[in-house]
């Protein structure tokens, strides 16, 4: 067998069947990691110990002929932004560069509770804040499908990582399309749950009210797979939603006929390149002829989502980022005579140039004499956003729009100009903003067999109906 | 142009930031580009929108009741020892830069 292009359910029951052991595919996985990621770069730590320590349990668990969970033995990467206890967690930052947590995120805790075995954590744009990998204070992450380019972001190395066959499936995060951006870029499935479906405790915080953890996979199955382990109510994490969790992979195979797709106009207009169009206006026609209803919608606000997203996003971000102190667990500069000195000098050297803009932005809407006009301008254009996706849902049950305008671009294309990288994130944004999910779903090539991403966005806990259509399509395609 | 140098600098010292007289330069520039985009949310008419601060006040909240009660599926009791017990004072200091075993150390905080 094939050891590193499996999907969750064939690994699981090679260790089960005992074709295989938890031991040989993290070892099939670590050698693919050193014949591949010195030109790729999607892991910043390996966790080889831990990963060991899991493995030889699952497969004990095996010899026993013992009934496996349901990721028994698959190779898992996380991205750097989730704290793992003992293995240094660094958010892509030099503020964080020696942290290790004494504690597991609870996404992480759960994925291994399932028997996962996390293999290492991957590379991202600092705290989050990009959409290249670019921004990684340690090395930029290349686009295995043309190294020349970047994977996307923030989540570069969880995509990069699933698309080389680097490990079956990841966690990443998404605060502004940070899952399914990559995803698209990659050519692999990422997924961003409603708002609340799954616990944010040991994510290390860019934007509270956006931010969100969610799976990269090379099939829509393994991303219900891991969903369904990850979701639920956290005691730790209050803002996690006290709702049942359904079974997504039972969910999957219920028909499409008869579902409505709203397409809005505002996700197909400038900007949106003509490739990207004929792959997704196809994908489209591919759930028609699945007997989906297609349906016209209007999204009147889409135009202000990234003015709106950057404000928000960016205050809440100077205050979830003033916890780097160089007191308790972040980089001290050497040599500082005073506290104040400490605190600025600390921070300056600590972190990089696109977390200084933001912290910067966002500490500015919110400063007296601004906070009107910005933060809560804001906060009142949200609630127009998130009103247009309720006006549309009362008359379709998913609405589809490409991922991302463009295909992957080159690095440094975009790096010298923050708004230009900014509205790589024109149609992932709004998603966040009104806490519904979104999937990405491959939905073929550019002709420089570039990947392109088709984007489904569904009703506030409703992850069910668009991994259900996803996996329709994925099927069919 | 919204921003001047003195912005620049009065919100670099609200952020705790030192910032190098290059990153200055580029900073009026960045965040004057950004705010002339952020100016379109001026064409909405908010005046009788509330804003959202967050998206669970959306969902899974007790409609009938007021303030802080709706979110009464958050709450739970007041224990002493929390959900979780508190880290030890030895892996609570691990990760500091400086510390003596029992506490943070920091430089001098009174100038004088």
């Amino acid at each position: 067998m094939d050891m590193t292009s499996l999907t969750i359910d064939a690994a699981r029951s090679g260790v089960q069947e005992r074709k295989t052991t938890a031991l040989a595919l993290a070892e099939a996985h670590y050698a693919r990691i050193q014949k591949e990621d010195g030109e790729i770069g999607a892991f910043l730590t390996l966790c080889k110990e831990r990963a060991l320590e899991q493995a030889d349990r699952i497969d004990h668990m095996a010899a026993e002929g013992k009934p496996l969970p349901p990721l028994a033995g698959v190779p898992v990467a996380i991205k750097d932004v989730m704290s793992t206890r003992g293995v240094r967690t660094t958010a892509g930052s030099k503020i964080l560069s020696h942290y290790i947590p004494p504690y597991d995120c609870t996404a992480v805790a759960r994925m291994e509770a399932a028997g996962a075995v996390v293999l290492g954590k991957t590379n991202c744009d600092e705290f989050a804040m990009g959409s290249s990998n670019e921004n990684s204070a340690f090395h930029p992450v290349h686009n295995p499908r043309d190294l020349s380019r970047v994977p996307g972001g923030s989540s570069g190395g969880s995509a990069a990582a699933v698309a080389a066959d680097m490990a079956v499936v990841a966690l990443g995060s998404d605060t502004g399309g940070s899952i399914r951006q990559p995803a698209s870029f990659c050519g692999v499935v990422g997924l961003m749950p409603t708002y609340g479906r799954v616990s944010r405790y040991g994510l290390i915080a860019f934007a509270s009210s956006l931010d969100h953890i969610g799976p990269l996979a090379r099939t829509v199955k393994d991303a219900a797979i891991v969903l369904r382990t990850i979701a639920g109510r956290d005691p730790m994490d209050s803002t996690s939603a006290d709702l049942p969790v359904p079974d997504y992979v039972a969910e999957l195979d219920k028909p499409v006929r008869g579902l409505r797709l709203g397409v809005a106009k505002e996700y197909f207009g400038e900007g949106l390149d003509d490739e990207v169009r004929h792959a997704v206006e196809s994908a489209i026609d591919k759930l028609k002829s699945l007997g989906c209803e297609v349906v016209p919608v209007s999204l009147p606000h889409t135009p202000y989502a990234i003015p709106t997203y950057y404000l928000i996003a960016t205050a809440e971000a100077s205050s979830n980022l003033a916890r780097y102190d160089g007191v308790r667990y972040s980089y001290r500069a050497p040599g500082v005579k005073s506290l104040s000195e400490m605190y600025r000098r600390s921070r300056d050297e600590g972190f990089g140039a696109e977390v200084k803009r933001r912290i910067m932005l966002g500490t500015y809407a919110l400063s007296a004499g601004y906070y009107d006009a910005y933060y809560l301008k804001a906060q009142k254009v949200r609630t127009l956003l998130t009103r247009d996706f309720e006006e549309a849902f009362g008359k379709v049950d998913a609405i589809v729009t490409p991922t991302s305008p463009t295909a992957a671009f080159k690095l440094g294309e975009k790096s010298n100009d923050p708004l230009a990288m900014y509205l790589a994130d024109i149609y992932t944004v709004t998603a966040d903003l009104a806490g519904i999910p979104g999937i990405s779903v491959p939905c073929g090539e550019t002709k420089e067999k570039l990947p392109i991403g088709l984007q489904i966005l569904g009703k506030h806990f409703d992850e069910a109906t668009i991994l259900r259509l996803a996996h329709a399509y994925e099927q069919a395609a | 142009m919204k921003v001047t140098e003195k912005d620049v600098a009065y919100v670099a010292d609200l952020a705790n930031l030192e910032l190098s007289g290059e990153e200055r330069g580029g900073m009026l520039r960045d965040l004057n580009s950004i705010l002339d985009y952020i100016e379109r949310l001026e064409e909405l008419d908010t005046a009788n929108v509330e804003p959202m601060a967050q998206v669970s006040d959306r969902h899974g909240v007790d409609e009938s009741k007021q303030g802080s009660e709706r979110f009464a599926y958050a709450s739970r009791e007041d224990v002493p020892e929390g959900l979780r017990k508190s880290l030890s004072q030895e892996s609570a200091l691990e990760n500091a830069p400086d510390a003596d075993g029992t506490f943070f150390r920091v430089p001098k905080v009174i100038e004088r």
